[in-house]
């Protein structure tokens, strides 16, 4: 057998291990820079015009983790044969918050939306409250975007915002995978969330189509029942619950304000 | 939607082990072919179906939510759901999804059966 040169400053366990780390970034999948690195907890980042609690610290959860009923819903909207998927896609990853329905507010990375980012959400839930919570990029290509939600949400589960061409249509959809996070969001859901959430990503597609050109955008909405089983050894979620949390944030804003004065005055 | 770039051979592996081999591409579109090869794999009333991701070439996040609705299909019938032949991206995939907390991961097919007759 042969010695080969090593070259100045290299030791052959340098190049093994150089060897190796090749040798791994050749059988990469060309799907690994769309998936999020892993992560056992969020953090999050104060931003501006989110009061943005209840995100920092808490763990990811599918419908696997989640209480309730499972849901998979499906959004749709036929945008024509203009427009490729990979521009409408594009043009909802770049201006994700502007599709919202007035009164939600969706604070997310300045970048626009990139596999492993966390957005931050108010979202409107009546008598002057906002819900505070949060999502997390889980994957994120040319033709579709995932987001996951966090411990406390509303649900546990995913959405996928995707594009592509049926016959010589490109047709958009938000795709929800879901359970209710815990026994009072379900009840929640049950008693007009579901469909508190269709008109949600109806108005976002529309508004979404309107940008794009579509003329006169029509939403099709379609909503499955997987599992009709309640996880109930996931009951005690509810001890995360975002909205019982906002709740309380919200009416202890006067007192910590007169607090943080008190202070600033001492 | 165009046609899955993906295969799924069952075959039965003792025991009450039925083993899909999955090569190709994990995505939304190949939900009928995954179904179709759970059907086959079930039909034989294997009590556990473990999936062989050796051959998987890419996934998205469509594949994975594929998943959780054969984990419900797999819960009604009382079937455990498997997994092993995952690179260590896919695995780290599965831990960030959390899906390993319902479908138990194995690191080859051979531990995986050996468990399975404990």
């Amino acid at each position: 057998m042969s010695e080969q040169a090593v070259p100045d400053g290299v030791t052959p366990a340098d190049q093994i291990g150089l060897a190796a780390r090749e040798a791994q970034a050749a059988v990469q999948p060309r799907d690994a820079g769309s998936w999020a690195a892993k992560v056992d907890r969020l953090a999050v980042e104060p931003r501006a015009g989110v009061r943005g609690t209840n995100v920092a610290g808490k763990r990811l959860t599918g419908p696997v983790q989640g209480f309730g009923k499972m849901w998979e819903k499906s959004y749709s909207l036929n945008a024509g044969d203009v427009m490729t998927p990979q521009h409408a896609i594009a043009t909802w990853k770049a201006h994700f918050p502007e599709f919202w329905p007035k009164g939600n507010r969706f604070s997310g990375a300045l970048a626009g939306i990139s596999p492993g980012d966390v957005a931050l959400l108010d979202l409107a839930i009546g008598g002057g409250v906002k819900l505070s919570t949060g999502v997390f990029v889980l994957y994120a290509d040319e033709e579709s975007f995932t987001l996951m939600t966090p411990q406390g949400h509303m649900f546990a589960g995913w959405i996928t915002f995707s594009a592509e061409r049926a016959g010589e249509a490109t047709v958009i959809r938000a795709h929800v995978l879901m359970r209710a996070n815990d026994p009072l969001y379900e009840l929640g859901m049950t008693f007009g969330g579901h469909s508190k959430e269709d008109r949600f990503w109806a108005e976002t597609l529309t508004a979404l189509g309107t940008r794009l050109g579509v003329p006169d955008p029509q939403v099709e909405t379609r909503s499955t029942c997987v599992d009709n089983r309640r996880q109930w050894k996931h009951a005690g979620n509810i001890w995360h619950n975002s909205m019982l949390r906002s709740v309380f944030q919200t009416l202890a804003t006067p007192f910590r304000r007169k607090r943080d004065h008190d202070r600033g005055q001492a | 939607m165009g046609e899955p770039a993906v295969s799924m051979d069952v075959r039965q592996a003792g025991g009450s082990v039925a083993v899909v081999d999955i090569k190709g591409e994990v995505t939304a579109a190949c939900e009928p072919v995954l179904m179709s090869a759970y059907e086959e794999a079930s039909s034989a009333g294997a009590a556990r179906v473990l999936l062989n991701f050796a051959g998987l070439e890419y996934m998205n996040s469509g594949g994975i939510g594929m998943l959780v609705t054969l984990l419900v299909r797999a819960g009604r019938q009382r079937q455990q759901l498997a997994a092993c032949g995952l690179s260590e991206h896919y695995r780290e995939i599965f831990e960030l999804t959390r899906l390993d907390e319902a479908i138990a991961i194995y690191a080859d097919e051979a531990s995986a059966l050996a468990d399975a007759v404990r």
